[in-house]
């Protein structure tokens, strides 16, 4: 079969080219969605845009590495260690700051969580250096082939854990009393307190939540993805356009929203040229918020 | 005595609402607070739920004072408090909503049983149990934010202007549940701008006008009081 490419019409191109990049766009959207989920999460639960969300991205892939390094965990095995760990950032972060901030003004809070990104980036370069980092030999490792695709293993594995997370974070938000409690304080938190429900401590668990998918998603990147100070930047951009897309707080959204990113991604790639990809991404983002400010799934 | 305001005053910033207001309800009692737009009445109770912090005075629950309690603590003290404009979870199922009214540990325990008594005098809510909630007419959607306070098993239950925007037939509904709510035995507080409707209902009533205490006293005397009409009719 052949596919005529848009700028080149004469250039023929196979559909194992195209169906190539549908598998890789799909399994990269997994680890997108998962990083918007969480911000979306946070945004939907108290109205607090996390911009330091791509740092909190970094610094679990920095765990991964460093429990590789040092204690020689692999990326796979370490993920409940990361995501305990990132989800006491989370709380840390609640209780330390942004409580503090949700009665102050728009700017304030835009500059507390900014800022905190700048102190974490800022420390990392301290402490790791700007230096690129890999992890070498991680468990899973090489790719497989079926029917002449080809699939990263380790990507294979990153998007099939973020899946599993993902159903999981749905599961416990639609099914739970704990997380009925949490969609009950996104949507009205005063009901929700004068219910008796614990508004400030569902806060607190968004934050934990939030960014535990993140350290889930941080750790299968570090498995086959560089390791460095400003990783989080352009998975961070990628997350607010998840986020916009899917619609804030709906976490059904962001999964679609984060699979379309990658797809439009990587069939860009493919079929107009690598180096417009991020414009092909962004130039959708535009499309949609200027035809449907509330995103493809929202409901604010 | 179950609920006691003592001389409460608040204020937004450095802007004072509420002067020096006293009042109480008594177990079982159903007692009106009346007062034009922008008196303070929604502001009181949002006090006594905790959602506005108290600037001087005291508010007392059974002879304890609740001053600095989160509001969060407070439906576990009998509290229920309807808010003004219903306020239901519109993306969650009725039955969601209930189940959520039942949070703190005293209700979750016996939440079947309450949510079944519930039902019984709320029969339009079990039909749509699995409707979300912002599919319900207005009607339907005060019953609902209701029948959710009452899963918390109240002594008092506290209601911000139940019959706004209600067609007159609802109305006539409503009053009949408030009448069976009292039956069993839980006090209500309730706001409400229509004088004669409230005063039909309540026992005794209070008038706020500009943040302060204009009248009290039992409804049968209010409903020809000069100060009332004076407040509501500008006579």
């Amino acid at each position: 079969m052949c596919v005529k490419l848009l700028p080149q019409p004469d250039i023929c191109m196979s559909s194992d080219v195209i169906i190539q990049a549908i598998v890789s766009g799909l399994l990269m959207g997994l680890i997108y969605a998962l990083v918007a989920v969480g911000l979306s999460l946070i945004f939907g639960l108290m109205e607090i845009v996390n911009f330091a969300h791509g740092e909190f991205l970094m610094l679990s892939m920095f765990f991964s590495f460093w429990l590789w390094v040092l204690v020689g965990l692999d990326p796979l095995l370490s993920i409940p260690l990361v995501a305990a760990a990132l989800a006491i950032c989370g709380f840390a972060t609640h209780y330390g700051i942004v409580r503090h901030i949700l009665k102050a003004p728009m700017l304030a809070q835009i500059c507390a969580t900014f800022g905190l990104a700048i102190a974490i980036r800022s420390l990392a370069q301290f402490l790791w250096t700007p230096d690129f980092r890999t992890i070498q030999d991680p468990l899973v490792a090489g790719r497989i082939e079926i029917g002449g695709i080809f699939i990263g293993q380790p990507q294979l594995v990153a998007g099939l854990v973020c899946l599993t997370a993902f159903i999981g974070l749905w599961l416990f938000v639609s099914r739970t009393e704990t997380g009925l409690a949490l969609q009950a304080t996104a949507q009205d938190r005063e009901a929700a307190a004068v219910m008796g429900i614990p508004t400030d401590r569902m806060f607190a668990l968004g934050w934990a939540i939030g960014l535990a998918c993140v350290a889930v998603a941080g750790s299968m990147l570090s498995a086959f993805y560089f390791v460095f100070p400003d990783v989080g930047i352009n998975f961070a951009l990628l997350a607010f356009v998840a986020v916009a897309l899917g619609g804030f707080g709906s976490i059904m959204g962001s999964l679609a929203a984060g699979i379309s990113i990658g797809l439009v991604e990587s069939l860009g790639g493919v079929l107009i040229s690598p180096s417009y990809k991020s414009l092909i991404v962004f130039g959708l983002y535009f499309a949609v918020v200027l035809i449907r400010p509330t995103g493809l799934f929202g409901r604010y | 005595m179950l609920l006691e305001l003592k001389n409460l005053e608040v204020a937004y910033g450095d802007y004072q609402v509420v002067w020096g207001v006293s009042l109480n309800v008594d177990e079982g009692e159903v007692v009106t607070l009346l007062g034009p737009n922008g008196s303070g009445k929604s502001t009181v109770l949002n006090t006594i739920s905790g959602l506005v912090p108290v600037m001087r005075g005291d508010i007392l629950v059974s002879g304890a004072s609740i001053i600095g309690r989160p509001t969060h603590h407070r439906a576990g003290l009998g509290i229920a408090h309807v808010l003004e404009r219903r306020r239901v979870f519109p993306h969650l199922t009725v039955q969601q909503n209930l189940l959520l009214g039942a949070w703190h540990r005293e209700a979750r325990s016996k939440r079947d049983a309450t949510i079944a008594k519930v039902a019984s005098m709320f029969p339009i809510l079990r039909d749509r149990a699995n409707q979300l909630a912002n599919s319900l007419s207005g009607g339907e959607q005060q019953m609902l934010a209701l029948a959710r306070g009452l899963m918390a098993m109240p002594r008092l239950l506290m209601v911000d202007e139940p019959f706004l925007g209600l067609a007159p037939q609802i109305v006539e509904q409503m009053k009949d549940i408030f009448e069976n709510i009292r039956k069993t035995g839980i006090a209500i507080l309730f706001i409400e701008q229509n004088v004669r409707l409230a005063l039909s209902m309540a026992d005794r009533g209070y008038v706020l006008e500009s943040g302060r205490l204009a009248v009290a006293g039992e409804s049968k005397s209010l409903v020809n009081d000069k100060t009332v009409r004076k407040v509501f009719l500008g006579e």
